[in-house]
């Protein structure tokens, strides 16, 4: 029992790294006024490039600066369609997401002559796990034995990446300069202007950052939780990491157990499969991986607390001239 | 402020037509850049689209349900309410038509199941919408998060009934029954063979002339109602109907409910006019690309029309493309759908200031 326990937080943990990831790179975004269904797309092109610049370079990290370079590159089509053409949010994101389904698979076959996948990666190609120092030797021991072997030890340095990224983007968005005018935009953009600060230039900031964070979570959907790139791989996880950034109320911390909590369900689900519960008998796959849909819903509705988002967000900046 | 106007074909025609080019320049350039000549691309697309007679049948095809998808977030936008979840309320408007063929048609004739069947696909797509209308006017939550968890939630739900309820006996992937005859839609073709015309045969059937009808509708409900009225008034200036004693809340929630029933109506062409059995994934992101036809035509019906038109010119073309290039996936039309997306939706400011600017400054002096 104890030890079902700790591999289904185990597949917890390897499940919501990209969730944290994509949702703190949303909370970046949003904090600053820009509203960003993208993720979704952001991070299936970061996973594309990833894959391919690792199949190409044989180096998970080139990858990675890869991932890291096309994800921005879509923050920053995001953002200049919203901060300097002051279009729609929902419609730019809508575009990012469509054109970037099509393309991953469209040069995907152009390069690699695989039905749109990149080649299986190996050895250096993808990020391999890190194994704790005496992880082997204390395995053995009951109760911290297990959690330190198998719970905490063992990961890919993504994953430690994503977690501490969370104190990271807490102490960013909540202690510095940077963080104050973020939420600033995101809140009450004339203020911020007053005090003559460029607004366009902050939002483009969070963007940015909203693109590298996507784009590390793309790097390890292709090359650290999978060998190579599949047709819509992230299915719909960014979407699940919205819906975390709004239940978690646009903060670090709350947000992370959004994550978490999703994730569990997540591997909790993959755990049930088929199996009959005393007392409640077969509980069906699809009740548990709708459960985060349906609690974000009712979250929004306001049955259980209330999300409320930056204030100016979704609002195009306009400059009020003399 | 002078009074100087932009002209009416400016702002209707020349930079919307602007935009376009632009997303198929760039498109043109995606082709470049995978090694295809895109005139001679074109010319395959435009062959496979309209060049023979099973093509064109294929086009309409996929043009009627991007009509549907195109007319549900349409009107949403007309009251300035973005409904993403066409995919979500396709779906389960396709579940309302499936289960009533399931249940019907081997007692009912086709001229009582069919009207039977579009009422059913249309309620159920509504009602898919309703909740997060509800949600948006009565406790403010904001639809287009709603909505997109509300596709999830559709196809989870779907998967769920497939597999467990409405699974066929003895197959293994999860597909209803094939129904009965009597629940089959005419294909166009068939309708006009007595007539000793050949069309060709294509999955084009019925589906399309109330396609059309809805058009005609969306046409009528938005320009020529009270109704209308009040819901283009919300749309613009939502205090300005607020004082005028517009119920908003109100508004909102009907205009969801029209749009979801103008998604649910996707599933009567899918299912009972071609697949004949119920099925998952038929809604195929239609629900999205509906997004990209409001945006191109215009959120006008007629715009719509031959917004929806070309990308199931597209769609169908694309396949064609495929078939003739074979280092060409159909996802490229994806592309093209969505650069269509950015550069008409997303990016539509971005010469307007300018070409705006120009004409003000000539009409002025």
């Amino acid at each position: 029992m104890f030890e079902t326990l700790i591999l289904i937080l185990d597949a917890t943990l390897r499940v919501s790294t990209p969730l944290i990831l994509a949702a703190l790179a949303g909370l970046f975004s949003e904090r600053s006024g820009i509203v960003d269904i993208g993720l979704e797309g952001k991070m299936l092109g970061g996973a594309f490039a990833a894959a391919a610049a690792a199949a190409v370079f044989g180096s998970a990290w080139i990858g990675l600066l890869f991932a890291i370079g096309a994800s921005v590159c879509l923050a920053l089509i995001h953002g200049f369609a919203c901060i300097t053409h002051r279009g729609d949010h929902i419609v730019s994101g809508v575009a990012i997401n469509t054109i970037v389904a099509g393309l991953t698979v469209t040069l995907g076959l152009d390069w690699f002559s695989q039905g749109g996948q990149t080649p299986a990666l190996t050895g250096d190609a993808r990020f391999t796990p890190i194994t704790f120092p005496f992880a082997e030797q204390i395995s053995d021991v009951p109760v911290i034995g297990l959690i330190y072997s198998e719970l905490l030890s063992g990961h890919n340095i993504l994953v430690y990446l994503a977690f501490a990224f969370v104190p990271a983007t807490y102490w960013v968005v909540f202690k510095t300069r940077f963080g104050l005018r973020l939420r600033a935009v995101g809140e009450n953009p004339h203020a911020v202007d007053t005090a003559g600060i460029s607004v366009a230039l902050v939002r483009y900031r969070a963007v940015i950052i909203c693109g590298v964070l996507c784009g590390i979570a793309g790097a390890y959907l292709s090359t650290a939780h999978n060998a190579g790139f599949l047709k819509d791989m992230s299915a719909g996880k960014g979407y699940m990491a919205l819906a975390a950034l709004i239940f978690g109320k646009w903060r670090p911390v709350p947000v992370l157990c959004a994550c978490l909590l999703f994730g569990f369900l997540d591997a909790v689900a993959v755990r049930l499969q088929g199996v009959s519960l005393p007392g409640i008998g077969e509980v069906p796959v699809q009740a548990i991986e709708v459960l985060p849909y349906v609690l974000t819903v009712l979250l929004l509705a306001g049955f259980i607390g209330k999300a409320v988002g930056p204030k100016a967000i979704g609002k195009p900046y306009v400059k009020e001239r003399a | 402020m002078n009074q100087a106007k932009v002209p009416a074909w400016v702002s209707v025609g020349l930079i919307p037509l602007l935009n376009i080019l632009l997303a198929f320049l760039v498109s043109g350039l995606v082709f470049l850049a995978i090694g295809e000549d895109p005139i001679e691309a074109a010319g395959y697309l435009i062959y496979g689209a309209f060049g023979y007679d099973e093509g064109i049948g294929y086009t309409l095809y996929y043009a009627t349900n991007l009509i549907f998808t195109g007319l549900a977030v349409s009107i949403a936008f007309k009251a300035g309410l973005f409904n993403i979840g066409g995919e979500g309320q396709a779906y389960i408007g396709g579940l309302g038509v499936g289960l009533l063929c399931l249940w019907f048609d081997s007692s009912l004739p086709l001229i009582v199941i069919a009207p039977l069947a579009i009422i059913g696909g249309a309620l159920f797509g509504a009602a898919w919408a309703y909740i997060p209308a509800y949600l948006q006017a009565r406790r403010g939550s904001h639809i287009v998060i709603t909505t997109i968890m509300f596709n999830f939630i559709a196809s989870s739900l779907m998967v769920y009934l497939m597999v467990n309820w409405l699974k066929a006996e003895g197959v293994m992937s999860p597909i209803s029954r094939t129904f009965e005859e009597s629940a089959w839609l005419p294909y166009m073709h068939d309708l006009f063979s007595p007539f000793g015309l050949d069309i060709g045969d294509s999955p084009l059937n019925m589906a399309f002339i109330l396609a059309l009808l809805c058009c005609v509708l969306y046409w009528g409900l938005v320009w020529h109602t009270r109704w209308g009225y009040q819901l283009r008034t919300v749309g613009t200036n939502p205090t300005a109907a607020k004082y005028a004693g517009i119920d908003n809340a109100k508004v909102t929630i009907w205009v969801m409910l029209i749009s979801g029933g103008f998604a649910g109506l996707v599933g009567v062409n899918e299912i009972m006019g071609v697949n004949h059995n119920l099925l998952l994934n038929f809604t195929a992101g239609y629900g999205f690309a509906g997004i990209a036809v409001a945006l191109m035509g215009r959120n006008h019906p007629v715009g719509i029309i031959l917004a929806a038109m070309l990308f199931g010119a597209l769609y169908q073309g694309g396949a064609e493309l495929a078939f003739e290039i074979p280092t060409i996936t159909p996802e490229i039309v994806v592309v093209i759908q969505g650069l269509v997306i950015l550069f008409s939706g997303a990016l539509e400011n971005m010469f307007k200031g300018k070409i705006e600017g120009f004409f003000l400054r000539r009409a002025a002096a």
